[in-house]
């Protein structure tokens, strides 16, 4: 009998403001430098456009790890949008983690327009994070599940 | 007893002299311990009017619609209800100069389960004295220290304080708060991942998705709920998996996070006796230490520090220092 070892593959899924970190991922690729095409991009306005439910829905539909990027404290395209994201994050991932999910399952980054090699560095680092951490149990959506 | 008939005396005489139009109070629900919140209009209807140590219903949430109508409407506060109201009237959620806010004391409401949970059954009263109560059941009286059968809310008070009011009735303003409110909030912390979510899961999957904690909260005031939209994913009558319960509990209290007074509504309200008031609590004490202390609802003007920022804030990766264990 054979054993069917399947190498677990996470699904990252990474909100990205338009005009810093997308520009950074624009940037790592076509600086050729490589990360995991396990990361999804989604791309938004402004770090603070990324309501808690986008990310928790993320977590439903199947990711295993979220992470967010924006502008640096101070260069934000809005001016102050990545400040009122940064409170919004802490309160969010601490009260993920008192209800016991992993807190390394979430992550925010600051990645600028010039930062390409950062971003690659910065997925790299989270894609192991996660592959470490294993399958998204405790917040997950059986609803959403593939039939097996 | 007389408490309640100064109230009532009180509410008599500024509907006479025409001040108000309309009061908020409570009267006798089903049973003796159900008192439900009542709007009177007329001097005949105040007749039902009472106030005893089942109200702890909290009236501020009613002003948002009842201020909306002609004429002016009469309210009584406790001292922590007060936060609230000030927080609605930070928000503009309620006219000002529609509302008559009468301060009314509070020695600490006290829970019929808690009451029941000692094996008391077939309750027909409970005479209360500020010490002891005297439970009439249909097998006889039984007595017991008032301080067991607290609401858990009142176990942890903010003290006598009306923080708004324009009349004061039976009100004791110098009762001093007492308990500390994070002390279960710091033994969640303490404990484990794997036993923090064995907590939650025990205590969240408990939950029908009634709505009730939504709908009691003075604070959950939008008239558009997110979770009235049947396409978010999260709407469902009921529970179908783990994750929505997360979910509406996770989204629930971050919405009011930054605004919630900590009054406790939520959990009194729970028909499962979920004990909401942590998730609310836990943001409290976030806010309190990564933000600078800040009580919703102190003064009428606060900006919750969900809606503030300063440029030296802590960082997200905050979370892995300060987090649980793992």
């Amino acid at each position: 009998m054979q054993i069917e070892k399947k190498e677990f593959k996470p699904l990252i899924v990474a909100f990205c403001c338009n005009w810093c970190s997308y520009a950074g991922a624009d940037l790592a690729g076509s600086g050729r430098m490589s990360y995991p095409a396990e990361v999804k991009i989604i791309r938004v306005p402004c770090s603070c456009r990324v309501n808690p439910a986008f990310i928790l829905r993320a977590f439903q539909r199947g990711a295993d790890g979220v992470i967010l990027c924006g502008c640096h404290p101070g260069d934000c395209h809005y001016s102050t949008g990545n400040y009122y994201a940064r409170r919004r994050m802490t309160l969010l991932f601490g009260m993920l983690d008192y209800l016991g999910i992993e807190k390394e399952r979430t992550r925010v980054e600051w990645v600028s327009a010039a930062e390409g090699a950062k971003f690659a560095s910065v997925m790299n680092d989270f894609v192991s994070k996660i592959v470490s951490l294993g399958e998204n149990k405790r917040l997950e959506d059986l609803r959403c599940k593939e039939q097996k | 007893m007389q408490r309640a008939e100064m109230i009532k005396a009180k509410i008599l005489e500024l509907m006479q002299n025409k001040t108000v139009d309309r009061a908020i109070g409570w009267k006798r629900g089903e049973f003796f311990y159900d008192n439900s919140p009542a709007v009177f209009e007329t001097p005949e209807e105040l007749e039902d009017f009472v106030y005893d140590s089942f109200c702890g219903a909290n009236l501020s949430k009613y002003l948002v619609k009842e201020a909306k109508k002609d004429g002016k409407v009469l309210v009584c506060i406790k001292p922590c209800d007060s936060y609230s109201l000030n927080q609605l009237l930070t928000e503009h959620r309620v006219d000002r100069s529609k509302i008559y806010v009468l301060g009314i004391g509070c020695d600490g409401m006290l829970d019929i389960e808690l009451i029941r949970a000692k094996g008391i059954k077939g309750i027909t009263a409970v005479k209360d004295d500020g010490e002891t109560l005297t439970v009439d059941t249909v097998y006889g009286e039984r007595t017991l220290p008032r301080s067991e059968a607290i609401l858990g809310r009142c176990t942890v008070c903010k003290g006598g304080k009306h923080v708004i009011f324009d009349e004061l009735v039976c009100a004791d303003e110098e009762k001093e708060a007492r308990g500390d409110r994070f002390e279960k909030v710091s033994e969640l912390e303490a404990m484990t991942d794997d036993e923090r979510f064995a907590f939650w899961r025990s205590e969240l999957s408990k939950c029908i998705r009634c709505n009730a904690c939504r709908n009691a909260c003075p604070a959950c005031t939008c008239e558009k709920c997110v979770f009235d939209n049947d396409a978010s994913g999260y709407a469902s009558k009921a529970n179908s998996d783990t994750f929505e319960e997360n979910m509406f509990h996770i989204i629930r209290a971050f919405h009011v996070a930054g605004r919630c007074t900590d009054c406790g509504e939520c959990s009194r309200v729970c028909p499962e006796k979920i004990p909401l008031h942590l998730l609310n609590r836990k943001f409290i004490k976030d806010i309190n230490e990564l933000y600078g202390e800040y009580q919703a609802g102190e003064t009428d003007n606060g900006r919750s520090p969900v809606t503030n920022f300063t440029k030296t804030d802590a960082e997200p990766s905050v979370i892995y220092e300060r987090g649980g264990k793992n």
